[in-house]
């Protein structure tokens, strides 16, 4: 029984861990990607913690009454104590960086967003339409607006 | 494409984690380092608290690194939302509805007591400076939920974030110069179980616990009111 409620307990910390970094990867959202990493954190710092786990044990800490009884391992608590704090200090960093994208191109759309960072660095470096391999070069070969309109007008 | 590098990307961990675990046979821990630490902690430390000691005893020299993640992500987070904080101040929002505003002033003495009781006994109860320090960071953080025109000044939270640093960092030296390892727990031991036992390190906490509650509460402010400023 006892091996069988161990491995629920490590197949949940895993299946976070793994719900997490698919949603890193997969997840084109830029504040679903932030949530994912907390999940992902989160199942880090619960594999952690199994790992010192021990039946019929207590808290590492020394009380009056329990004399000489069993402890959990303390090292893995300590290690996700300030992990759980350090995750928050990263959430909160990530979360300023995502309002800021909000604010600056009006997407949290990771493609969107990559392409419009990409327009911005190559008009900061001086890179013309013609020599960027992203944008074609010159003008294109469709008919401007005001000829769009005249057709249409046309068509009326 | 993506999406199956992925797929097996995802199954080639699932398959190391689990293969790691299913070899640790659960409830059962192999590390002997644990076992060691709790027969070392009591005569050596002196803290009721043996995950206490171990971060700040065993470990405080990796805890001085986590602390300075938590400052660098803290200064990288003012530094993105540095600029809208006068923007911020000036379209003052409106205050919250009662129900908030006198739930706040309901709740923050109630939190700063129980951020400090968690920060100060640190040593002998669960708890220490890094939960007491959110717990902080939170009753400091709902008077600017209440009324968003008002707000603390960064110069003394940067202050008390510098000075509580600082002290961590002038307490490891200390060891020093008594010429045993740096951050090693300085003074008596005291009475084991006591609110002043176990040498310099409810003194650690209590920096850990003001560093903390700084940083985080500066955080959660800089985000709040860059989201007045955004809407």
């Amino acid at each position: 029984m006892s091996t069988s409620v161990g491995l629920v307990f490590f197949i949940g910390a895993i299946g976070l861990c793994v719900i997490g970094i698919t949603g890193i990867v997969l997840s084109r959202h830029l504040f679903r990607m932030v949530l994912a990493l907390a999940i992902a954190e989160a199942g880090a710092n619960l594999l952690l913690i199994l790992a010192g786990y021990r039946w019929d044990a207590v808290a590492p800490i020394f009380t009056g009454t329990a004399g000489g009884q069993a402890m959990v391992d303390p090292v893995p608590q300590a290690m996700v104590l300030t992990a759980i704090v350090i995750g928050v200090g990263v959430q909160a960093l990530a979360l300023s960086l995502v309002i800021r994208i909000k604010e600056r191109y009006g997407t949290l759309d990771m493609q969107e967003a990559r392409q419009c960072m990409q327009d911005d660095l190559d008009d900061a470096g001086g890179v013309t339409p013609s020599r960027s391999r992203e944008r074609p070069a010159g003008e294109r070969p469709i008919p401007a607006p005001t000829v769009l309109n005249s057709t249409g007008g046309q068509h009326d | 494409m993506r999406n199956l590098a992925t797929l097996l990307f995802l199954g080639g961990l699932v398959f190391l984690l689990a293969a790691i675990t299913g070899t640790l046979p659960f409830g059962h821990p192999p590390m002997l380092v644990g076992q060691a630490i709790q027969q070392a902690a009591k005569p050596e430390v002196g803290a009721a608290n043996v995950v206490t000691a171990v971060v700040l005893g065993y470990r405080g020299l990796d805890t001085l690194g986590e602390l300075a993640i938590l400052f660098a992500a803290a200064t990288a987070g003012g530094l993105v939302l540095g600029g809208v904080q006068a923007k911020g101040r000036n379209n003052a929002l409106p205050a919250a509805g009662f129900v908030l505003r006198a739930g706040t002033d309901v709740l923050f003495p109630l939190l700063l007591i129980a951020g400090l009781y968690v920060v100060i006994h640190g040593h002998l109860t669960p708890g220490g400076g890094f939960q007491g320090g959110v717990i902080l960071a939170a009753a400091f953080f709902l008077p600017l939920l209440a009324r968003p025109s008002e707000s603390l000044s960064h110069i003394w939270l940067s202050v008390i974030e510098g000075l509580a640093g600082t002290a961590f960092i002038a307490l490891g030296l200390g060891a020093l110069y008594n010429g045993d390892a740096f951050l090693t727990p300085l003074f008596d031991k005291g009475m084991f179980g006591e609110l002043v036992s176990s040498g310099s390190l409810p003194l650690l906490y209590l920096a850990v616990g003001l560093k903390v509650g700084a940083e985080l509460s500066s955080l959660l402010m800089r985000l709040a009111h860059d989201d007045g400023a955004a809407s």
